[in-house]
């Protein structure tokens, strides 16, 4: 009897709060959009922010609600995903520019001279504030790994003394660009060979020499060179315009420091 | 009166601190004070669940008491919060989408947070009132608080700080937790030399 009781007992009160929680979900329930949902569920879902938006809900959501019509703007899902969410809105599929990300630094621990040594915290933000870091030039990659901690796709590793971005693995979030002190990091087409000046050394080429050896100097050659108006040198440092490469790698052969370097994409 | 419920209330906070004498609630204890931010946002939800579990549970326990099933209270408390932890996440969603947002996981969390069950429990093992019931859940869950933005800020502290790679993450936390545990030692007696 006292068994029964009890069965009862908690039975009656489950019901209650049962019908209670039934009640309350339909009387403040939430109007949900059922397109922003449909979107979200073809978004890679890694909440990186290369679309500009909070995370892949606020993109979807934006879409949803027509306040932007570009279906391109997800760099890790791609052309894929562009196409999807393009086909659940029926508005034309934008192209999705296929891009990695490239440290342009190539003062390894052979090459760059160092100032001091560090012994701080583990964090190039953290040792960029100290006399701009352990490397003579304050410019360079300091190969404490906060691009490498960024990167939600581990495409990031630190190769002797300067992060390497794993062309494959990148999904052009774009989380280590804004994450690099030094502002090193740039995103280059794929699918085809460009030339790249992996330096950002703004320094006069004599002191840029004194830094480290594979440092652009400025010397204006590649400037020459180059049949197709691609490059060009601001502030002591050469740049190449990925646009208007090429990938014929004259600019390549005349370097005196070898700090051009033609990176090939093709077979990513 | 006010006497005993300004005893039950620092008990609560300091010298029977939930988290840090009576060792519950250590999950979102651990989980959710890596920022003084979100340490106050669930500490929040957390006393108001406390409250609110406290007021609703003390009637049904009366009903239990009446009935001589008194074995029935954990598994009817456990019903009872679940329940109205779903309630408050359902109306958060409706009203406070802001809050909703920044609580995530941890307001179903609160469901299974052994704090609350905890201070229900205790309540009614200590034969408090309903007044000194509702107050010494207020104290726990203040307690729950304090003790929640005082590990934050350590944690924020450690986030910093050069540590060994065996110790890297949870073990250091656990080690800072129960170094701040230890502190919480220096309130014993404390309550009772007060008031007595």
């Amino acid at each position: 009897m006292d068994i029964l009781t009890a069965v009862i007992i908690v039975a009656v009160i489950g019901l209650v709060l049962g019908l209670g929680l039934a009640v309350a979900s339909i009387v403040f329930a939430v109007p949900k959009d059922e397109k922003a949902e449909a979107i979200r569920e073809c978004l890679p879902g890694a909440n990186c922010g290369a679309c500009g938006f909070s995370g892949c809900d606020g993109y979807a959501a934006a879409l949803a609600k027509g306040e932007t019509e570009n279906t391109a703007l997800c760099s890790p899902g791609g052309n894929a995903v562009s196409k999807e969410i393009a086909g659940l809105l029926g508005v034309e599929a934008g192209e999705v520019m296929p891009e990695a990300a490239v440290v342009l630094c190539m003062g390894h621990n052979g090459n760059a001279k160092l100032k001091y040594e560090y012994q701080g915290v583990e964090s190039c933000r953290m040792a960029s504030q100290l006399y701009g870091g352990p490397k003579e030039c304050v410019y360079g990659c300091l190969g404490l790994g906060d691009c490498v901690k960024a990167c939600p796709y581990e495409a990031i590793h630190i190769c002797d003394g300067v992060a390497r971005i794993n062309p494959v693995q990148c999904r052009a979030c774009k989380m280590c660009v804004n994450t690099c002190p030094k502002g090193l990091i740039e995103m280059m087409p794929l699918h085809r060979i460009t030339a790249a000046v992996l330096c950002k050394n703004h320094d006069k080429g004599a002191i840029t020499r004194k830094e480290c050896t594979s440092g652009c100097i400025g010397c204006m050659k590649c400037v020459k060179a180059c049949e197709y108006d691609a490059v060009k040198v601001e502030n002591f440092v050469a740049h190449v315009d990925y646009q208007k490469c090429i990938g014929c790698g004259e600019c390549h052969k005349v370097c005196p420091v070898g700090v051009i370097d033609l990176v090939d994409m093709k077979k990513v | 009166m006010i006497k005993v419920f300004l005893a039950i209330l620092l008990t609560g906070i300091l010298t029977d601190n939930y988290i840090l004498s009576k060792f519950l609630g250590i999950c979102p204890f651990l989980g959710v004070s890596k920022k003084v931010n979100t340490a106050v946002g669930m500490s929040a939800a957390v006393i108001f669940v406390m409250v609110l579990a406290t007021a609703v549970t003390y009637p049904i326990n009366t009903l239990l008491v009446k009935n001589d099933m008194e074995y029935l209270q954990t598994i009817v408390f456990i019903l009872v919060i679940a329940a109205l932890v779903q309630l408050v996440e359902i109306i958060l969603k409706k009203y406070m989408v802001a809050l909703y947002n920044s609580l995530g996981i941890y307001l179903p969390l609160i469901t299974t947070n052994c704090a609350v069950l905890g201070v229900v429990l205790l309540n009614v093992e200590n034969g408090y009132t309903f007044g000194e019931s509702i107050v010494s859940s207020l104290g726990a869950g203040v307690g729950f608080m304090v003790a929640m933005i005082m590990f934050a800020g350590v944690r924020e502290r450690l986030e910093g700080a050069d540590i060994p790679k065996s110790l890297q993450g949870l073990p250091i936390t656990l080690v800072s937790a129960s170094l701040v545990s230890m502190s919480f030692l220096g309130f014993t007696g404390l309550v009772d030399g007060i008031f007595g």
